[in-house]
């Protein structure tokens, strides 16, 4: 398969980034809740704008009432809405939690997935417990009751968690915190007796809460996947949200990347456009070439999960930690090339520099990603 | 698809009963690489055996049309070539710059008779050929030569200096950027060919830091050169002071080929390697170390994707025509990365010049050497300038 977008994908890509632009920008959405102080921190009406443009449930398989695409044509919405650092539930609902419930039963997905089609509802995933995200020890448990279980334990950076209408939580149903095997997955619903959120804006303007589960009871068929063997979907869950993020970031790079360069554009210092000096042009040239990279590795990852191929799991890793360094490197460049403005809230490049820092830390950040590229390479 | 898979299995059996087992091992020194020329030796009998042998299948240059020397193959199937080829380890039959820039150069810009002769010589590797571009005082500002070939009517006479000419003491013919035109700086520079063995043609080995010396200087005094070598050959490429259209479209397909843009061995992850590298010299990875392996094997597999990226857009026209200065800059930037890491792991035994053990120095030599990916074939700071005013736009680049 090529390594660039097909003709379908071009159209995509057409579409999702005239939406993202005319009605994802930052000033009809991000400033626009920001300045509200707005609990969810995103519009429920573009959600629902988004699911008649049929993006909700793109990666839902069509005999559940999704587009059965996959994460290139994700990916292609996901970079539209990191240029635009468009507050929007879609990772978290119609990336990590759409792809843990095609894990679930068909009552599990009866259940969620018809109103995440609709952009009715909004889901959140619970994986973290601690301020890294290290999913490799989980200490939230799900001890047996009567039918059921009970849920104990605190999620931290549930991205959503207030406004979500169900959590995908990863719990321990055996063994102890660092196996590998005794995890299930629990769909559970914003109701449940027993939860409580601590709320906490981000510095990105993102909602997240501090998730407290205090001997939650769940039914048996709030479970997804199997019990005890959640890891299997823990990780594929990871795998399409770590590619999902990565797309994003790439547009957060781009973004930041073109704003700067128009900068340079148009800004004369000395009598000059800056953009002629030779010492900014070389820094421009060299972010370009490294978003370009990012860009080309994260169609990779993605072309690989899509294929089902077992080198998916390196290349997610690898397109995650590129992402993080060449979206790390456009924002700062960014704001030092605008100079001072680039440091006031009146202009969005330091927006981009807060969206990169929130995302990148989401699902793991470049130093756990690329220590987990030497792990799977065997160093 | 069908046809493609025939061609892969005829291959296959081609190549398993030509390629001699001795010519399926790394090359291990200069020796192993078989250049061609009036003066060319074989190594040994499987070197001969395998060049003979690819001469007569068109394999030597498999993409070129088959009157000129080549195979005539498809782009598809010279890929199943070099797929079938990396697969054994088959070391390239010929290696020259005949093959890499002249031959390019002339299917572009030749004339029929030009094709006819030097192509078909370069193909069978009966002549050697060398580069005459940079000069002491034009290097990055290259289109500032000053050697300087004085119209004599039926010939030239030329005076000038050239350096950084790849193995100019072995070769037996040069492609030189010969000043034709004093007044007009882009539109007064010819693409001339002619014998190394003229009289008043000289070179002198360049000794490098890596204490080999794969370059040289070259002098012409008085060097007349032919404007005709028959019926339809003339002795320029393009037209007369038209030789920078003809050098910057080669420019542009060495930088393709200097970035190495279909990944292979430079643009690989090393961590696992640089591990076991240790494990042998008794050793491991400080942490700090292998963090700094971890972070370039990221950027080095992610530049391998956006090789095979490039790649793919080229054949479909899709790729931005500056996208090749991308590819060198980050390429060479990263492989002297690279190196530097491989020392790092090597510690003292890496340091060693002439030791058995390092193959007579060859991981100093090597990182040394790599210091020059970044400045040949155009510096990072030229390709840096390239991505300003082509792709970037910004004004005054």
């Amino acid at each position: 398969m090529p390594l660039y977008h097909n003709d379908d994908q071009a159209m995509l890509a057409d579409t999702a980034a005239g939406f993202m632009a005319e009605e994802g920008n930052i000033a009809k959405q991000l400033r626009h809740w920001r300045d509200r102080n707005c609990k969810d921190g995103f519009g429920h009406g573009l959600w629902k704008q988004m699911a008649e443009m049929g993006f909700t449930g793109m990666l839902v398989d069509e005999a559940d009432g999704g587009l059965g695409m996959g994460h290139v044509e994700a990916g292609i919405v996901l970079e539209e809405i990191g240029r635009n650092l468009t507050p929007s539930p879609f990772l978290t609902s119609s990336v990590l939690a759409a792809t843990a419930l095609k894990h679930g039963s068909d009552d599990v997905k009866g259940r969620y997935l018809p109103d995440l089609i609709a952009g009715d509802s909004v889901f959140a995933v619970a994986i973290d417990e601690t301020a890294k995200h290290r999913p490799s020890r989980i200490a939230t448990r799900a001890e047996k009751s009567g039918n059921g279980f009970k849920l104990s334990g605190t999620k931290s950076f549930v991205v959503q968690g207030g406004s979500a209408d169900m959590i995908v939580v990863a719990a321990r149903t055996s063994g102890s915190d660092d196996d590998v095997d005794g995890i299930t997955l629990f769909a559970v619903p914003k109701d449940a007796a027993g939860i409580s959120h601590d709320a906490v804006r981000l510095v990105d303007s993102s909602m997240a809460t501090h998730t407290k589960f205090d001997g939650v009871e769940l039914d048996g068929d709030a479970v997804i996947g199997e019990i005890d063997g959640g890891r299997a979907v823990l990780d594929a869950m990871l795998l399409a949200g770590r590619v999902g993020a990565a797309a994003e970031g790439v547009g957060v790079a781009r973004g930041a990347m073109d704003m700067t360069v128009d900068y340079l554009k148009q800004r004369k210092q000395f009598g000059r456009l800056i953009g002629e000096f030779q010492a900014l042009q070389h820094r421009a040239s060299h972010l370009y070439s490294e978003v370009e990279i990012a860009r080309a590795v994260t169609i990779k990852a993605q072309q690989l999960l899509d294929a089902g191929s077992q080198q998916a799991d390196l290349m997610a890793s690898v397109a995650k930690a590129k992402v993080a360094k060449t979206a790390r490197l456009a924002v700062q460049e960014g704001v030092q090339m605008h100079g001072g403005i680039g440091m006031t809230d009146e202009y969005d490049i330091g927006l981009y520099m807060k969206r990169d820092r929130a995302l990148a830390e989401f699902l793991g950040d470049a130093y756990f990603h690329a220590n987990r590229v030497a792990e799977l390479s065997g160093y | 698809m069908a046809d493609l898979e025939t061609f892969r299995s005829e291959t296959r059996a081609w190549l398993e009963a030509n390629c001699p087992p001795e010519m399926r091992e790394p090359v291990r020194d200069d020796e192993d690489v078989y250049w061609g020329g009036r003066r060319a030796t074989f190594k040994n009998d499987a070197q001969k055996a395998w060049f003979e042998a690819c001469v007569a299948k068109g394999y030597t240059v498999p993409a070129w049309p088959k009157e000129y020397g080549g195979a005539g193959l498809s782009p598809a199937e010279a890929k199943v070539l070099r797929e079938e080829m990396s697969r054994i380890n088959a070391r390239p039959p010929l290696s020259s710059f005949g093959i890499w820039m002249l031959g390019p150069a002339l299917l572009q810009f030749g004339t029929e008779g030009q094709k006819q002769r030097f192509l078909n010589e370069i193909a069978r590797g009966e002549i050697r050929w060398c580069q005459g571009y940079s000069e002491p005082g034009s290097g990055s500002d290259l289109v500032s030569l000053q050697t300087y070939g004085e119209d004599k009517g039926d010939h030239w006479v030329v005076n000038g200096q050239k350096i950084w000419t790849s193995y100019a003491d072995q070769a037996d013919w040069i492609f030189c950027l010969v000043r034709t035109d004093k007044n007009d700086k882009y539109k007064g520079i010819t693409f001339m060919l002619y014998d190394m063995a003229s009289e008043g043609v000289t070179t002198k080995p360049i000794l490098l830091i890596s204490g080999n010396s794969p370059f040289c200087e070259t002098f012409f005094d008085n060097v007349k050169v032919p404007k005709s070598y028959g019926e339809d050959v003339p002795a320029y490429v393009g037209e007369v002071n038209r030789g920078w259209d003809v050098a910057k479209y080669l420019l542009g397909h060495e930088r393709e080929m200097i970035s190495g843009a279909g990944g292979g061995e430079r643009s690989a992850a090393i961590g696992a390697m640089m591990k076991r590298h240790a494990a042998k010299l008794g050793d491991e990875l400080d942490p700090v170390l292998r963090a700094e392996l971890a972070m370039f094997d990221v950027d080095a597999l992610a530049y391998t994707a956006m090789g095979e990226k490039f790649l793919d857009e080229i054949k479909v026209g899709k790729a931005h025509p500056a996208q090749p200065n991308m590819m060198k800059y980050v390429g060479t930037e990263l492989n002297k990365r690279r190196h530097e890491l491989m020392m790092a792991v090597g510690g003292s035994r890496s340091l060693e010049w002439e030791s058995e053990d390092t193959g007579g120095g060859k991981p100093a030599r090597g990182w040394l050497r790599t210091k020059a990916n970044s400045i040949e074939g155009g510096t990072s700071e030229v390709m840096l300038n390239v991505i300003s005013k082509r792709i970037l736009d910004l004004p005054g680049a």
